[in-house]
């Protein structure tokens, strides 16, 4: 019944001066999940996945990726090994328009070589069908930085699932959101569940629990406690460490 | 003379040169700290600076002296009020953006020099200096004056370390450079402490050419190599450190000085690009900046 | 989408040929400063590459203009090289400098990026000035006789010939619009604007964005290279105040006022800026004030120069 291993990491550790963010973590993700990441603020998570991303060096520790050690990996080669990020506040291409944002992701990713003049057909109807995925195709000439913040948020995504990533992983991507975009996103993220495995990070609990397999805590850079929904929901240290908040 | 008292008299003219860099880089380190935006025109505020005294001083003929201390009080601030009106008129207007800042200021550059140009004139002008004396070391005479430039430069740079870490002036600018956004919320006008900085740069930059021009003369293209140096200083002491500005500007200052002498100005200059080069290697961020990831 | 790239084809295509014709119609004087600008429009427009299209702001370009020149220039009056084995020397001597100067300067950004480039132009010219046994410093190099022709299958090209030397410059004009244009609508295109609209999302895409950039700097470097290299062939020239800062500023200006991130901007911008300062400074020694006006006026009012803002007002496909 074990699923592989898609990524872990051993002992992992960032400092900022004299501020450890991150404390030898160890963690692992499996293959096909959605795994969430919760912790009050200043737990860290920005800061691991960061590493994760390879947006930050770790000063110790290493992470395995489908078995290879990534440790040393600049972080765009690790998109390519198809592990694909969403910035906690958005990052788009706000001059440029909709679907210019997609073709970008579109190009980049080796799966499209766009080299001759008989695929130039193909590859826009890639860059559409990417949008249609996510819900906002008929907003494909508008400028990226017009968009309401719901619908810039899902562009984001867009980007991201342009690049078929194995691992997706998505900082805090329901903040700002109205209830009822937070309803869409969630189909959405269960949608992209059926062909990646998503790493969460996230702060509204309700999402946490409708949609996570396996949720790890972090608390203050190392890991509390990680397991299924309903025994972190049980665990005391959890709610000690939220003081209660929202978790019941 | 013998090398070593020939190195003695390099060092002293590295010393003057030091002094008077360490103050044009200050002013646009300062700027670039707090306001995140470079002056390229920074070096035409010094020429400026230099012009007027010559200016002022050809006015007042009593003595030369007199002349000179209007000269070094009154043309920072005619320069300051230059820069205050530049501030106004266009930076504010562009709120800073860098980039815009960067243009901006290369057409400032032109303006001023070509102004300068058009009511100065194309020739060199000598300045004379407030007083003669030769301090005699034993292998040569040395121009008193000269060593007055570098301990006044030395007292300019200490006064304003102790308004910068000392006083409350010197915490609002602080804050501001240091989370502008915060200093906003905690009711700091902004946008004045930008205009006070920016004219303070300048005048810097003008109190060090008043400084030096009884040594070089004043010439509407000598805004040029300060700011060139400038720019090397700040590279290498990292941007935005007033500390790392003095130290470069110390380094870059006596090996300029003192390459020069032995050899020629061109080489000094080479070499001074070549060392920017080498820091650049192994420490994007200058010596003291701050590491960038 | 393709009725735009028609669009566009034939407006490029359209500007040529005017170009082309307006050499039978033009009195002498306009005639050799067309030539002029058109040489001057290739570095404008390698410079564009790197400042309109990936954002990076260089201040240092008059280095790979010079380095264009001075290779093709000392070659021919040195080493009696031809006129093309000297001008495929000036453009990969240009390449060759622009990829050292990439990896060292693209280690910083912004500001620091800026400075950089100024310093290593300004050693630049400050090496000609020195190096006065090769390149005769102030003065310059007039190039011999000999390098004023040369022959191409068996046919002798004249370069003192007016109508040769506009031909030459309209045909590396050419060259340099198709190569940006093909450049500015390709994928590379499109990287290089990634960088520069969004360099952090670019790199979390699987851009290596270092050498996205360096890339930029390459073609940057070998087209100025390329118009400096005909710059020295065509007028016989080879001076210092061609790798001075002024020449730098020369090329963010012409692309500035032209627009910025359009193919055909620094083209207008080099022909407006030209007879701009030709008028000036019969006027007055001081024409440089006009360049600093401009400069303001172009950054307070105007940031996308003129065919940039046809292009965000009326016309969304010019490339």
């Amino acid at each position: 019944m074990a699923a592989l291993t898609l990524l872990s990491t051993d002992k992992l550790e960032r400092s900022f001066g004299g501020l450890r963010a991150v404390r030898e973590v160890d963690f692992e993700l499996r293959q096909g999940e959605i795994h969430a990441l919760i912790g009050p603020n200043g737990a860290g998570k920005t800061t691991f996945v960061n590493l994760l991303s390879g947006r930050t060096r770790a000063d110790a520790g290493r992470i395995h990726y489908r078995g290879r050690d990534i440790t040393g990996l600049p972080a765009y080669k690790r998109v390519r090994c198809g592990i694909a990020y969403t910035f906690q506040i958005t990052s788009i291409y706000p001059n440029l328009s909709v679907y210019e944002n997609v073709a970008i992701a579109i190009q980049g990713s080796d799966k499209f070589k766009v080299s001759d003049k008989t695929a130039e057909a193909g590859f826009c109807n890639a860059v559409l069908s990417v949008l249609g995925r996510v819900g906002i195709e008929e907003r494909a000439r508008d400028k990226a930085g017009n968009l309401a913040y719901g619908h810039q948020r899902l562009l984001e995504v867009a980007m991201g699932v342009a690049l078929e990533p194995t691992l997706f992983i998505l900082d805090e991507p329901t903040q700002g959101l109205s209830d009822s975009e937070i309803d869409g996103f969630c189909e959405l993220i269960i949608k992209i569940g059926e062909s990646a495995t998503i790493l969460l990070i996230e702060h509204n609990m309700a999402v946490v629990m409708a949609l996570a397999d396996t949720i790890t805590v972090l608390h203050q850079g190392a890991v509390l406690a990680a397991g299924s929904p309903q025994s972190i929901r049980k665990d005391a240290r959890v709610q000690a460490a939220y003081l209660g908040s929202g978790l019941t | 003379m013998d090398f070593g008292p020939y190195l003695f008299l390099a060092s002293l003219e590295g010393l003057v040169q030091a002094a008077v860099l360490s103050l044009t880089a200050l002013g646009l380190s300062l700027v670039f700290g707090v306001m995140r935006v470079v002056n390229v025109g920074h070096g035409e505020f010094y020429m400026l600076g230099a012009v007027l005294a010559w200016w002022i001083t050809s006015l007042i003929s009593i003595h030369p002296a007199a002349g000179f201390l209007i000269a070094l009080v009154l043309s920072p601030v005619l320069v300051g009020v230059v820069a205050y009106a530049a501030d106004r008129l266009i930076l504010s207007r562009l709120d800073y953006n860098p980039e815009a800042t960067i243009v901006a200021t290369i057409g400032m550059l032109y303006v001023l020099q070509q102004l300068a140009l058009i009511y100065f004139g194309p020739d060199a002008r000598p300045v004379e200096a407030p007083f003669y004396f030769r301090v005699q070391f034993p292998w040569f005479g040395y121009s008193g004056y000269k060593l007055i430039v570098v301990v006044a430069a030395t007292g300019l740079l200490l006064a304003s370390w102790f308004v910068i870490a000392r006083t409350r002036v010197g915490l609002i600018m602080r804050a501001t450079q240091f989370d502008g956004e915060m200093a906003r919320a905690l009711g700091i006008p902004v946008r004045r402490v930008y205009s006070l900085v920016f004219v303070v740069g300048a005048m810097f930059a003008a109190v060090a050419a008043v400084l030096i021009v009884p040594i070089r003369q004043a010439h509407y293209l000598m805004g040029l190599d300060p700011l060139l140096l400038s720019f090397i200083v700040v590279i290498i002491g990292g941007l935005g450190s007033i500390r790392g500005t003095i130290v470069a500007a110390t380094i870059i200052g006596m090996s300029d000085g003192i390459i020069s002498v032995f050899f020629s100005p061109t080489l000094a200059k080479m070499v001074s690009t070549f060392l920017v080069a080498l820091v650049l290697i192994v420490r994007p961020e200058g010596l003291f900046g701050a590491k960038i990831r | 989408m393709t009725g735009d790239v028609g669009k566009a084809v034939w407006l490029h295509a359209g500007v040529i040929f005017t170009l082309f014709a307006m050499q039978f119609v033009l009195p002498d004087y306009h005639h050799l400063i067309a030539t002029r600008v058109m040489v001057l429009a290739v570095f404008a427009m390698g410079y564009n590459v790197m400042f309109g299209y990936t954002g990076l702001l260089s201040l240092g370009h008059a280095m790979f203009f010079g380095t264009g020149m001075y290779t093709a220039g000392m070659t021919v009056y040195h080493l009696g090289w031809s006129v093309p084995l000297a001008f495929t020397a000036g453009i990969v001597s240009g390449a060759f400098v622009s990829l050292l100067l990439g990896a060292i300067a693209l280690r910083t950004a912004g500001v620091s990026f800026m400075i950089v480039t100024l310093m290593f132009s300004q050693v630049a010219y400050l090496a000609t000035l020195y190096f006065t046994s090769y390149t005769r410093g102030d003065e310059g190099l007039v190039l011999p006789a000999a390098a004023r022709s040369f022959s191409v299958f068996g046919h002798v090209v004249d370069l003192t010939d007016p109508a040769t030397r506009y031909n030459l410059a309209l045909a590396l004009l050419t060259i340099t619009v198709i190569v940006v244009f093909k450049l500015v609508r390709g994928s590379t295109g499109r990287a290089l604007v990634a960088v520069r609209e969004n360099e952090p999302r670019t790199q979390m895409l699987g851009y290596n964005t270092f050498v996205i950039k360096l890339e930029s700097v390459v073609i940057s470097g070998s087209l100025s290279a390329a118009s400096g290299a005909a710059y020295a062939l065509l007028f016989a020239y080879v001076g210092s105040s061609f790798t001075s800062i002024q020449y730098s500023i020369d090329a963010l200006l012409f692309t500035l006022l032209g627009g910025a991130g359009t193919v055909l901007g620094p083209l207008l911008g080099s022909f407006i800026m030209f007879y701009l300062i030709d008028i000036a400074s019969s006027y007055t020694a001081a024409y440089l004030l006009v360049t600093g006006f401009v400069l303001i006026g172009l950054v307070l009012f105007f940031p996308r120069g003129l065919l940039g803002a046809l292009k965000t007002r009326w016309l969304p496909w010019l490339p």
